[in-house]
């Protein structure tokens, strides 16, 4: 954990509700994550994973409910929070015509992030040599995700919220995957993993949260590393649609307590409320 | 955002120096349309000269329809909109970079159809100021309309179509300004006649950009 870790949690979703049209995305989703806290969210396809992680990137808007994410609100503030969250998603963001260094290149400058930063990370993910200078319309699909995971890793944003990470990759990307996680917990970086094939992942988290039908319906401890204590008392999440199932030692939060008042305990960082 | 649009400019132009689709597919498109019209207009050189001014600008907002297609293409393949999105980049940065993209290929493109209008046409320039003038005028209000419009209809499958059906009719106060300035600026033209359009694109213009810069975002935003 950092050594100045600020006050708020780092994601703190109370009653979020998301939609796409009229459909809804999140039906009511209370979550608080710790800063430098590494989170598993488990669940089957079509359960609200990907939005859940596209709400936290500021993408998805909270149609109602409270929302914080690095003490952001991610509405109105979601340019200041894009700069600071580093999302791995099915699509690798690349641009065709580009070479996997320009796209690099191109990406970490868009976000403000240290150049310099990029041939280390290009070299920790095996982009090097005459790759660099391919254009991405000739990568494959395993070579695309490295090629994001290398911009992630050059940018190192404060949360990564990474979306089936491992879908892709061979077992020695894996492998640097798992320990560019572990490395990021340890250097205080708040990591959210959605995937249903925790066997994966789950020696890398030390909590898991389940969605189902857009609400976080479970939880439980794992045996992974506690990369970094949470800074506002015991991580917690719950449903606003009733009991969750999950570990003692995890409490839950209520209705009551995952409404849209402002309760005690709120952390400092701002919060959206949408009515 | 001076520095965003910077940044969002020189990706676009690279991708299209890789791909050339406007100098293989966009540039050769308009001296064709300009050869059809030609044909249409039959042998008559003077008939062909008077005609000149329109058909350039109608040639060149076909060419805009495509290159925007292009520019909005480009960011529909994987993911690459959310890509920009995430990025943090200023919503007005981005639409001012990518009108500046569609810009720098339509002097291209205007330069290659003004050539082609002199030797097709037998068009003779009197006045090459207004010329000049008209084309920067119009380039900038086409590429500020057609970048807006093209965010509108990104997110929407019938794009293709959508686009030049919500542009075209956009865009037609530049060609009226467009040609009226060329009638005055080619041979057997008023040098006068030309300013009050000149303003009429220069107001377009400024609509057209501002309303870029501030609705962008949104519209990347609700697309």
């Amino acid at each position: 954990m950092a050594p100045d870790a600020p006050s708020h949690p780092a994601i703190l979703l109370h009653g979020a509700v998301a939609l796409s049209g009229r459909f809804p995305l999140l039906a009511g989703v209370d979550l608080e994550v710790a800063v430098g806290e590494t989170l598993l969210i488990e669940g089957p396809n079509g359960a609200g994973k990907t939005s859940l992680l596209r709400v936290c990137a500021g993408l998805v808007a909270v149609a109602s409910g409270e929302a914080s994410v690095l003490g952001l609100d991610p509405v109105r503030q979601r340019n200041q929070l894009r700069r600071r969250v580093g999302l791995l998603s099915h699509a690798s963001h690349l641009y065709d015509d580009l070479t996997v260094r320009e796209n690099v290149r191109f990406a970490v400058r868009a976000a403000g992030g240290d150049t310099g930063r990029i041939a280390e990370a290009c070299d920790r993910w095996g982009l090097a040599g005459r790759l660099l200078k391919t254009s991405a319309s000739k990568l494959s699909a395993g070579q695309r995700r490295r090629v994001a995971l290398a911009v992630l890793t050059a940018r190192w944003p404060e949360l990564w919220l990474l979306d089936e990470p491992h879908a892709g990759l061979d077992a020695s990307a894996r492998d640097t995957l798992d320990r560019l996680i572990t490395d990021a917990g340890t250097e205080g970086v708040t990591v959210l993993i959605a995937s249903h094939e925790t066997g994966f992942v789950e020696s890398l988290a030390a909590r898991a949260v389940t969605v189902t039908g857009g609400r976080i319906t479970g939880g439980r401890s794992i045996g992974g590393p506690i990369a970094g204590a949470p800074s506002t008392g015991e991580p917690t999440f719950g449903s606003s649609a009733g009991p969750t199932a999950g570990s003692d030692a995890l409490p839950v939060l209520g209705p009551d307590v995952g409404g849209t008042g402002g309760g005690a305990g709120r952390p400092a960082g701002q919060v959206a409320h949408v009515a | 955002m001076w520095r965003d649009s910077l940044l969002v400019a020189g990706k676009d132009l690279r991708i299209e120096a890789r791909s050339r689709v406007g100098l293989s597919q966009v540039a050769p498109f308009g001296v064709v349309a300009l050869v059809l019209f030609a044909f249409a207009l039959g042998p008559d050189r003077a008939m062909m000269a008077k005609g000149a001014p329109g058909l350039f600008w109608v040639a060149v907002l076909f060419c805009t329809v495509l290159a925007v297609q292009r520019s909005v293409s480009v960011e529909s393949v994987d993911g690459a909109r959310d890509g920009l999105r995430l990025s943090g980049l200023d919503p007005a940065g981005q639409f001012l970079g990518k009108a500046a993209a569609v810009a720098v290929q339509l002097v291209v493109l205007e330069v290659v159809l003004g050539v082609g209008v002199v030797l097709l046409y037998g068009a003779r320039i009197e006045v090459p100021w207004l010329i000049i003038v008209s084309c920067v005028l119009g380039t900038v209000g086409l590429a500020a309309t057609g970048t807006l419009y093209g965010a509108l209809s990104a997110g929407l499958r019938m794009r293709e179509t959508l686009l030049p059906f919500l542009f075209l009719p956009i865009a037609a106060p530049v060609l009226l300004a467009g040609t009226r300035v060329w009638q005055a600026g080619l041979a057997g033209g008023t040098e006068s006649f030309g300013s009050p359009w000149l303003r009429l694109l220069v107001v377009f213009d400024a609509i057209y950009v501002a309303l870029g810069i501030v609705v962008f975002g949104p519209i990347q935003e609700s697309v």
